[in-house]
C-alpha cells in the first residue's frame, strides 16, 4: 500500500525544508524537496557600492556564517583584478577553516547525531562498560567510568524538573536505532562536550574577525585586521599563539573524540554504506588558495566534476556551463519555464503558485519550491564534502587520497561505498583532519610574515572607485562546509549592476527540472526503507547527511517588478 | 510536561497521505513505550534528556535567590521560533559562554521547541508547539527573522502554515515575546525587499515585548535579559524601542578603546596603514559608532575575545534601528560628527590636530544622541502576566542624517 509522508519542518537544519516522499512497499518511490521560504531583497545590491556587497551578502547565512563574505569579496577582486596581499590570503583562509571545522563537528553531534544515536538507551547504560568501550576506541582522556557515571549523575539531579525540552519529540524507541546503549551514552556525553568544544574554538573568529557569528573585517584588497607582532591591539605574537592553542585544541578534539566517533557509529550501519547515493554527480569549485586567485595549482580543495561515479575521471570544471531552471520553482522566465539560463545572464522574478495556507501537500506536478534548480552541463550535480574528497581522490591529491584509502582499509570497504549516507557522515570527518594540516601551514606562514617583516594586509590601489572601469564582471567562488559556493558580480558605473549567489544546498535541495530530473535530495531518498511511516526516521539520516542549510532563495526586483539583482541563498 | 490541553494541529494530510497520529504528548507515547521497554522510569529519563538542553546559557553570578526560585517551580517554557532568519542569531547563542552554560541553565529553562536544534521533526515537532500554546503553564516565545505579510504570507510557511499564523497564535497565549537579532525586531534586511517583511512588534501588537536588535544580537545580553526576567518576573528597564538600558542605552563611540585616538586626531587614513597597526580610531574609514548605540565594547563577543572595531573595522551600526537603510554606504563616513568645539568637524582633523584637543571642552555631536535614545526609558515595563504592557514603536525616521548620502 503506497503512502505519502510529509515532513515539515525538517528539523536540525538551517533554514525552512519540507520533503514529501511516497513510501510503496516500505521503500521510498519518490520524493519532493521544497525550499518554504523567501527573502526579496528590493534595491539591496544594486546601485550599491561592490566594496560594501560582503557586509549585506554574509547575512545570506548565519551558520555558515563568513563564508558569503569570502566568495564576495573574491568576486569584486576578480572584476576588478585585485590580487590580495599573502597575509590577508592567510587570514581569509583561517577563518574559513576555522568556520568549516567547527561547523561540521556541530553538524555531527548536534544536527546528525539523534539520527543514529537513541537517547533513551542511553540510560540504560553501564558507566562500567561505556568507559571500556570509549577506551578502545580513542586515548581521549574523558573516558573513565567515574566520568560517564557523573554525566548520569548530574542527570539525576534535573529528572525531578520532569520538563523534557528540546527531546520530547524524537523518534525514541524506533526499530532503525541500533546502537547499543554504551555507544549511546557517550555519544550524548561527547555533544555535551562538543558543545563547550565549539564555543572556544570559534574564538579564532573573534581573533581575525572581531565576532563570531558575521566576522567583520573583510576589505576588497585585502583584510583590516592588521598584523604586527609587537603592537599590542593587533595581530601580534601573543594572538598567534592564541590561535595556535585553539587549532591544538580542535585537533585533539576531532581526532580523538569526532573522529572515532563517526567510526563506531558507522560500524553499527553497515547498509547505510549502500544507502542514499542518488546521481552520483558530484561537482568540487575548489578553493582555498596557497597562492594567487585563480593559481589552481595551489588550491587546498581541488576543483573538477565527477559523473556517474566514475572516479577514474575527473572532469576540468567551466563554471559557464552552469545554469539554473525554474520549471518547478515559484519564478517566471522571460523565455518561458523551459529556459535554464547561465547566473550572469539570469532573470529572476518570484511568482508564488503554490497552494493557498495552510495546505496539506505541494502541487508537486507544477511549481513546489522557492529553489531554483541548478544544473552543470544540463547534469544535478551534488555537492559538498563527498564532493571535494572524492574529486581531489580521482585528481590524485596525496594527502586526501591517504587518508580515504586508511579510512576505506580500515572499515574494509570498496571506494564505491562512499557513493551513500554514511559516505557524505565519514567524508565530512576525514575533509576535517585534512583541514586541519591546512590551518597549521596557514597559521606558520603569517607568524613567517611577521617575523620578516611583511605586515601587507590590503592592496589599496583599486580602493578608489576612480580607478575602476567603466563596467566589469567577476566570479568568486569558496568551498564552503556545504559545498561549492558561487557569487558572480556585474559592475558598471563604480556600482553593482547586478549580482548573483548560487549556493551549495540549492544545488542539493532544488527541484526537478525542465526535464524532469530530480534534484540531489529527491534522488538519493529514492529506495529508503522506511519501516513505519509515521515516523520516518530513515528520511532524516540522508537528508541530514547533507547537511542542509536552507534558508533561503532570495531574488532581488524593484518596485516594478524588473530584475534588480539576485542572491539564491542556501 | 503533559499537563497541557494538548489541542493538535489539524491534520496537514491529504487523501492518501500518512502523517503522525497526532494523539495528546504522542511523541512522548513512543518515548515511554520506549524507556519501558528498557525498564526506565518516565521521570528518570526526562531529566536527563533535559541535560543536553544546554543551550541556553545563564550567567553563573546568579543569586541565591534566583537559585532558589529556580529550584521551587516549574522551569520556565521557552519556544524559538525562526521565519525570514538565516540563524545567526541562533549561532550567536550557542556561543554564549560568559556563563557556563549548562549548570543553571539545566535547572532554568525548557527550551521546548527550537527547530535547529530540536530533536524532533514534522508533525512531532508541531504537535510540541500546540501542546505548549495550549497548555496552562506560562511561556515565553523567543523570535528570530522577520515576517513577509505580502501575498497572504506565502513567502514563509512552516508544516504547510503561515509564519503570521504561527507568531499571532503562538503569541496571543505567551507572557513574554522577545525578538532577538536586526530582522526580528524592525524587519532587518527582508524589509527592503518585495515580501512585505516587518518585526514582531507589527504582527502581536499590545503584548509584552523587549526587543534585542543586532545583526546578530549579542547572545550576552539575552542571556542577561531571561535572567532578569526569570529573577524578578519583568523585563529590565527599557527604552522607546523595548530595548534594555543596559544594553542599548549608550553609543559605541563614548565606550570605544580608540576613543582617546579620536580625541587625539589620530585616524586610520588608509587600510593597512600604520595607524591600523597602531589602534587608532576607525572614523574616517566609515566607521558609525558615533551614530550607534550597543554595548559591544564592553562585553565585546566570544567571551570577550574582541569586537569589530577591536579586530580593525569600523562599526556598521548593526544594533541601530532601519540601520541596512540609514547607515549605509557603510564606508562613507559619518557627516556632522563634530571634535571638540562644535564649529570643527572630525572629517577636518588630521594628524596634525592633537594640540587643538586640550583646548577643546565641548560636548560633540554624539554625546546629544546619546540623551536623545534615553530619552523615554520605561522601566520594567513587562511582567509575566502582561499586567503591565510596553508599547511597541516603530523604527524612527532617521533624525540626524546618519548614513544617508
Amino acid at each position: 500500500m503506497a503512502n505519502n509522508i510529509v515532513i515539515d519542518p525538517v528539523t536540525r537544519i538551517e533554514g525552512h525544508l519540507r520533503i514529501e516522499a511516497q513510501v510503496d512497499g516500505g521503500k521510498v518511490t519518490t520524493a519532493f524537496s521544497s525550499g518554504t521560504m523567501f527573502r526579496g531583497m528590493e534595491l539591496i545590491l544594486q546601485g550599491r557600492d561592490p566594496r560594501e556587497a560582503w557586509i549585506w551578502a554574509q547575512r545570506i547565512c548565519g551558520v555558515c556564517t563568513t563564508v558569503h563574505a569570502h566568495a564576495s569579496v573574491y568576486a569584486v577582486e576578480d572584476a576588478l583584478g585585485v590580487e590580495i596581499p599573502p597575509n590577508a590570503r592567510l587570514i581569509r583562509n583561517l577563518i574559513a577553516g576555522a568556520q568549516h571545522i567547527q561547523d561540521h563537528v556541530i553538524h555531527f553531534y548536534h544536527l546528525h547525531a539523534l539520527d543514529w544515536v537513541d537517547v533513551t538507551g542511553a540510560l540504560a547504560a553501564d558507566p562500567v562498560k561505556t568507559a571500556a568501550l570509549a577506551q578502545s576506541i580513542s586515548t581521549w582522556g574523558k573516558s573513565s567510568a567515574t566520568y560517564f557515571a557523573g554525566v548520569q549523575a548530574r542527570v539525576k539531579k534535573l529528572v525531578d524538573s520532569g520538563q523534557l525540552s528540546l527531546f520530547a519529540s524524537g523518534y525514541w524507541g524506533h526499530p532503525a536505532y541500533k546502537l547499543p546503549p554504551e555507544a549511546d551514552l557517550m555519544a550524548v556525553a561527547h555533544y555535551l562536550e562538543a558543545l563547550e568544544w565549539q564555543r572556544d574554538v570559534i574564538r579564532i573568529h573573534a581573533v581575525l574577525g572581531g565576532k563570531n557569528p558575521h566576522p567583520q573585517t573583510y576589505l576588497v584588497g585585502g583584510m583590516a585586521s592588521p598584523v604586527d607582532g609587537n603592537s599590542p591591539n593587533v595581530i601580534n605574537w601573543e594572538r598567534i599563539g592564541f590561535m595556535a592553542e585553539r587549532i591544538k585544541t580542535m585537533r585533539e578534539f576531532v581526532t580523538q573524540v569526532y573522529v572515532p566517533d563517526v567510526k563506531a557509529v558507522a560500524s553499527f550501519y553497515p547498509e547505510w554504506w549502500e544507502l542514499g547515493a542518488g546521481h552520483k554527480n558530484y561537482l568540487s569549485y575548489g578553493g582555498l588558495q596557497g597562492g594567487n586567485r585563480t593559481d589552481q595549482a595551489s588550491f587546498g580543495f581541488n576543483r573538477g566534476i565527477i559523473v556517474g561515479g566514475d572516479l577514474s575521471k575527473v572532469v576540468d570544471l567551466d563554471q559557464k556551463k552552469i545554469t539554473e531552471a525554474i520549471a518547478h520553482s515559484y519564478y517566471e522566465y522571460a523565455g518561458g519555464d523551459q529556459a535554464a539560463l547561465h547566473p550572469w545572464d539570469g532573470e529572476t522574478k518570484p511568482k508564488y503558485s503554490g497552494p493557498t495556507p495552510p495546505f496539506d501537500a505541494l502541487a508537486t506536478d507544477g511549481k513546489y519550491s522557492w529553489l531554483k534548480s541548478p544544473r552543470y552541463d544540463g547534469m544535478p550535480m551534488e555537492v559538498g564534502p563527498l564532493a571535494r574528497m572524492l574529486v581531489a581522490y580521482g585528481s590524485g591529491n596525496q594527502a586526501v587520497k591517504g587518508l580515504v584509502d586508511g579510512a576505506l582499509t580500515e572499515l574494509k570497504l570498496p571506494a564505491t561505498a562512499l557513493f551513500s549516507t554514511l559516505g557524505r557522515v565519514a567524508a565530512r570527518a576525514l575533509e576535517t583532519v585534512y583541514m586541519l594540516d591546512l590551518m597549521d601551514g596557514w597559521l606558520d606562514e603569517l607568524a613567517k610574515n611577521m617575523e620578516s617583516g611583511d605586515l601587507r594586509i590590503h592592496d589599496g590601489a583599486k580602493w578608489d572607485p576612480s580607478t575602476w572601469p567603466d563596467t566589469a564582471e567577476g566570479w568568486g567562488f569558496h568551498e564552503a562546509p556545504r559545498g561549492a559556493l558561487g557569487h558572480w558580480i556585474k559592475i558598471k558605473d563604480k556600482k553593482i549592476e547586478n549580482y548573483q549567489a548560487v549556493v551549495p544546498s540549492t544545488w542539493n535541495a532544488g527541484p526537478r527540472d525542465e526535464k524532469g530530473v530530480t534534484g540531489p535530495y529527491e534522488a538519493s531518498l529514492e529506495g529508503t526503507p522506511v519501516a513505519e511511516p509515521e515516523r520516518p526516521l530513515e528520511l532524516l539520516r540522508t537528508i541530514h547527511s547533507f547537511d542542509p542549510c536552507l534558508a533561503c532563495a532570495v531574488h532581488v526586483v524593484d518596485a516594478t517588478g524588473k530584475e534588480r539583482v539576485r542572491v539564491e541563498v542556501r | 510536561m503533559g499537563d497541557s490541553g494538548g489541542l493538535m494541529l489539524s491534520p496537514m494530510s491529504g487523501p492518501g497521505t500518512t502523517r503522525p497520529p497526532e494523539p495528546e504528548d504522542q511523541s512522548e507515547n513512543w518515548l515511554m513505550s520506549a524507556l519501558a521497554d528498557r525498564g526506565i522510569s518516565r521521570r528518570r529519563f526526562l531529566g536527563f534528556a533535559s541535560a543536553m538542553t544546554a543551550l541556553l546559557a545563564l550567567p553563573q553570578a546568579m543569586t541565591p535567590q534566583v537559585v532558589k526560585a529556580l529550584e521551587s517551580k516549574k522551569k520556565p517554557i521557552v519556544v524559538w521560533l525562526e521565519f525570514q532568519d538565516c540563524a545567526g542569531n541562533t549561532e550567536s547563542f550557542l556561543r554564549a559562554s560568559h556563563p557556563d552554560v549548562a549548570d543553571i541553565v539545566l535547572d532554568a529553562l525548557s527550551l521546548e521547541y527550537h527547530e535547529t536544534i530540536m530533536a524532533g521533526a514534522g508533525a512531532a515537532a508541531e504537535a510540541v508547539l500546540e501542546r505548549v500554546r495550549t497548555g496552562t503553564d506560562p511561556y515565553v516565545v523567543i523570535v528570530e527573522g522577520s515576517i513577509p505579510t505580502a501575498e497572504n504570507g506565502v513567502y514563509c510557511t512552516i508544516g504547510g502554515k503561515t509564519a503570521i499564523s504561527i507568531l499571532q497564535e503562538m503569541a496571543a497565549n505567551a507572557a513574554l515575546v522577545i525578538a532577538v537579532g536586526a530582522c526580528a525586531w524592525d524587519g532587518g534586511f527582508p524589509r527592503l525587499g518585495p515580501t512585505g517583511a516587518v518585526g514582531v512588534g507589527e504582527i502581536v501588537g499590545n503584548k509584552p515585548l523587549i526587543n534585542l536588535g543586532g545583526c546578530p544580537h549579542n547572545a550576552a545580553n539575552t542571556v542577561a535579559t531571561l535572567v532578569h526576567y526569570l529573577t524578578f518576573g519583568s523585563a529590565p528597564a527599557l527604552d522607546s524601542y523595548n530595548r534594555p538600558l543596559f544594553a542599548y542605552g549608550h553609543l559605541i563611540h563614548d565606550q570605544c578603546e580608540r576613543r582617546a585616538n579620536f580625541d587625539a586626531g589620530r585616524f586610520v587614513e588608509a587600510w593597512g596603514d600604520e595607524g591600523l597597526r597602531n589602534g587608532w580610531c576607525l572614523y574616517k574609514m566609515g566607521c558609525k559608532g558615533p551614530q550607534a548605540t550597543y554595548n559591544c565594547p564592553i562585553v565585546r563577543w566570544n567571551d570577550g575575545t574582541n569586537w569589530p572595531i577591536g579586530a580593525g573595522h569600523g562599526c556598521i551600526a548593526c544594533a541601530s534601528p532601519n540601520f541596512w537603510a540609514r547607515m549605509t554606504p557603510f564606508y562613507d563616513r559619518l557627516p556632522g560628527v563634530k571634535m571638540f568645539g562644535v564649529d570643527v568637524d572630525a572629517q577636518t582633523i588630521g594628524l596634525g590636530a592633537v594640540g587643538f584637543v586640550a583646548a577643546a571642552t565641548a560636548v560633540h555631536a554624539g554625546g546629544v544622541i546619546a540623551r536623545r535614545a534615553r530619552s523615554k526609558p520605561k522601566k520594567a515595563t513587562v511582567a509575566p502576566d502582561g499586567t503591565v504592557v510596553a508599547s511597541t514603536s516603530e523604527p524612527a525616521a532617521p533624525s540626524d542624517g546618519a548614513g544617508q548620502n
